[in-house]
């Protein structure tokens, strides 16, 4: 077998002198990047359905702050953001009464067929339908977008590193660029941003632009956390049952495996003391 | 096989004697996984690791069998339907989340038991065609791994799939045409959906099969043990049954409850952002990245960055990663140390633990964009890699001084346990 031995030596000697020579060339100075220096990570906040030390094990939605997530929504995003991974049933979990539901689904146009002629039409939604889309397709979008595209939001929030704190950031990271920094035509600057200029216009721009009627301090702040909060539910609607069986699945194999080791112990006990 | 003392089956009742005769289903049970099993009696937690693989694998073909009742192999509507799954399906977000965090910890495992067969020289005589298995299963797990995470039709499954499969266009000759027919045509589109989805239904059942050989070839030689050394008497031995399957029992309701707090608790920490956004052919991701246990062999693929001489540095990097797999098909001929465990190999040792070290470094490169230093750094650790198994094991397993042995796996119990046995000269075994 010593011909294996042989031959391992050779592709050996081989693979590392092909990725040493690589290791030994020069590398291209490193021209520092301006974006890296300028872009700022999302602040780390707590939030309530995160539960205890903000660890994600416990706490479940606050309703009334869902509810106003998803004023700030109606009034201000959903002018260009679809949430339509959402049905208007599922705001049921909001704390909305089935007449509610059903109110806020008529007010929607849903696309359909006109059952006479066959053409595409509209209809007033229902509690069964989605979230319609803002814009047709891609190319509306963006023909009225000034060439962006506004996402969906549904999934925003697992689509972005830093999930809720980032569009808690985002939303009111809009500052004057640096002297350092142009700013193209169009783009706004917003260090949170991954390229800093995003097409988007600040949504948020002064307090008071919404009313709650719950009383709460209508602030840009509290827009900002409100609608993080609103899209935390809307990526993830299912995240308290989550928690919930997750604690009862923990506590249970918690105490299997504890019955577990006892057996264990108890089946051995014979031969360890044999052995000592 | 088995040991002369291994205990019969003896069925009992008369419809265990009826079934004995014609299917002896109970009888093979009971010598592989129950009281007919003699196994060396000092197995330690790391021996948990094959049963845990399986439960693993069993995690991924129940919940995926259901997933599958669900999911919907169309690039239009791929996307939509896992978050039907997650959304609408009853349950459906648990069994999304235990399929996609069970295939991390099945890897997690995997790698464990692996390392376990290389610390204790578990592929060495008599053992070679049960270590070759194991790579089999590894390569198929793979393979699974990386098609599944493709049905989900995300940017990271979509720019996974352009990359992975535009590897083997670096293969002079036939590489794009085996590009071609892996995605059945020239980009990843909807026939290469179908056929990742028929794949990966099919692959778990084909490792499944693999997993029987691996334990038909485990139950020839028996289990190998911390010591290295063969069983010799009765003494050595407990019968699986009740001795490992008490053990295994605790040691799955660890796992399970590990795996338990990160499915609820954090079910999508292990994966990439950039997987909830549906698949768009004209925006490519900025960091494409594969799952983390592709890392180290995504930094050796990536630490290839110059030709060397006629070579393309792309091909060198494709026949480099395969190789940092295959080469482990020779280990037991590259180690030819008569001393199995490295509780007695004192040079050794000291290199396996470099080894971990290495194939650590190159996970985490692996995961990061190409830049230095992580560049230079997986180009000295994939020589190392190289290195490692094709020349520095065949050279010290040549030289080494070897620790003397203990004269029976009962032997060194006793040593461990504080008591030298009369008659035997004190040695510390570990
Ligand atoms: C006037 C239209 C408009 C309104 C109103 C608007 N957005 Fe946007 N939004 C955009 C556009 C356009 C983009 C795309 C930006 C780009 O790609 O540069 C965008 C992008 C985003 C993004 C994605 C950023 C990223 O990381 O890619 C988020 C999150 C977002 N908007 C949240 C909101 C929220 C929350 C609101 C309501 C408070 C809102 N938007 C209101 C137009 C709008
Ligand atoms: C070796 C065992 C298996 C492994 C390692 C494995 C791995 C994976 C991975 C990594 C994903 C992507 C998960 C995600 O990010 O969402 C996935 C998805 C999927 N798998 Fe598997 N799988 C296995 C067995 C099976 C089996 C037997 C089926 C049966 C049909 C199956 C059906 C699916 C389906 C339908 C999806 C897409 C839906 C989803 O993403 O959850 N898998 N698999």
């Amino acid at each position: 077998m010593s011909l294996v031995r042989l031959g391992a030596l050779g592709v050996g000697s081989f693979f590392c002198v092909a990725v040493l020579w690589g290791a030994v060339q020069p590398r291209d100075a490193v021209v520092p990047d301006p974006v890296k220096a300028l872009y700022k990570h999302p602040h780390a906040i707590e939030w309530v359905h995160n539960g205890a030390g903000n660890l994600g094990i416990t706490g479940t939605f606050d309703r009334k702050q869902l509810q106003r997530g998803f004023q700030v929504y109606k009034e201000v995003c959903s002018a260009c953001h679809s949430i339509n991974r959402v049905a208007f049933r599922d705001l049921a979990d909001l704390g909305f009464t089935a007449p509610e539901i059903k109110a806020i689904a008529a007010s929607y146009e849903v696309p359909s067929i006109d059952d006479k002629t066959g053409e595409p039409a509209t209809r007033k939604g229902t509690p069964a339908d989605k979230f319609p889309l803002v814009y047709p397709n891609e190319i509306a979008a963006r023909a009225a977008q000034n060439g962006a595209l506004p996402p969906d939001l549904s999934l925003i929030v697992k689509a972005r590193e830093g999930g809720t704190n980032y569009i808690h950031s985002l939303i009111n990271g809009y500052a004057d660029a640096p002297a350092s920094w142009t700013v193209p035509d169009g783009l706004y600057y917003n260090p949170y941003f991954k390229s800093l200029n995003i097409a988007m216009p600040p949504p948020l721009a002064a307090d008071d632009q919404i009313t709650y009627v719950d009383g709460t301090k209508s602030t840009r702040e509290q827009y900002a956390k409100d609608i993080a909060v609103f899209l935390t539910w809307t990526a993830e609607p299912k995240l308290e049952a989550r928690k919930e069986t997750g604690l009862a699945a923990v506590i249970f194999l918690l105490i299997m495996t504890g019955l577990g080791y006892l057996s264990y112990k108890k089946v051995w006990a014979d031969v360890k003391r044999k052995s000592a | 096989m088995s040991f002369p003392w291994a205990k019969q089956y003896q069925p009992t009742t008369e419809i265990g004697k009826f079934f004995d005769k014609q299917l002896p289903l109970p009888r093979f049970v009971y010598g592989a996984l129950g009281a007919g099993y003699p196994t060396p009696k000092n197995l330690n937690y790391f021996y948990n690791f094959g049963v845990l693989a399986g439960v693993a694998l069993v995690i991924q073909i129940i919940t995926g069998v259901v997933l599958g009742m669900h999911y919907a192999a169309n690039t239009t509507v791929a996307f939509d339907s896992v978050e039907h799954i997650m959304r609408d399906v009853n349950g459906g977000w648990m069994l999304r989340y235990m399929h996609a965090v069970g295939a991390s910890f099945f890897f997690g495992v995997v790698y464990v038991h692996i390392f376990r067969g290389l610390y204790y020289g578990s592929y060495k005589p008599p053992r070679e065609v049960l270590w070759m298995l194991g790579l089999v299963i590894f390569l198929l797990m793979m393979a699974t791994a990386f098609m599944g995470y493709v049905l989900v039709w995300g940017q990271m499954s979509f720019w996974g799939a352009t990359v992975i499969t535009g590897l083997f266009s670096a293969i002079p000759v036939v590489g794009s045409y085996i590009q071609t027919l892996l995605l059945g045509g020239f980009s990843p589109d909807n026939a290469t959906l179908n056929r990742f989805f028929s794949l990966h239904y099919l692959l778990p059942f084909v490792i499944f099969g693999v997993i029987i050989l691996h334990v038909w070839a485990l139950h020839i030689p028996g289990s190998n043990n911390p010591t290295g050394i063969a069983v010799k008497t009765e003494a050595d031995t407990v019968p699986f049954h009740p001795y490992y399957t008490a053990k295994d029992f605790f040691g799955l309701g660890v796992y399970l409850t590990l795996f338990a707090a990160v499915v609820f608790f954090a079910p999508n920490a292990l994966g990439e952002v950039d997987n909830y956004i549906p698949a768009n052919p004209l925006s490519t991701p900025a960091h494409i990245v594969p799952e983390w246990y592709f890392w180290p062999f995504y930094a050796i693929l990536r630490a290839f960055t110059v030709d060397f001489f006629f070579i393309p540095a792309k091909l060198m990097g494709v026949l480099a990663m395969f190789a940092a797999i295959l080469l482990l098909f020779f280990l037991p001929w590259l180690d030819t140390s008569p001393v199995r465990s490295n509780s007695y190999r004192p040079l050794n040792r000291i290199l396996f633990w470099v080894f971990v070290v290495v194939a650590l470094v190159l996970g985490v490169a692996g995961g990061k964009p190409a830049e230095e230093p992580w560049v230079r750094l997986s180009q000295v650790f994939t020589a190392y890699y190289f290195a490692h198994f094709l020349i520095i094991i065949p050279l010290v397993s040549r030289f080494e001084k070897t620790k003397p042995l203990p004269r029976s796996i009962s032997e060194a119990v006793l040593a461990k346990y504080g008591n030298s046995a009369p008659g035997v000269a004190a040695q510390p075994a570990e």
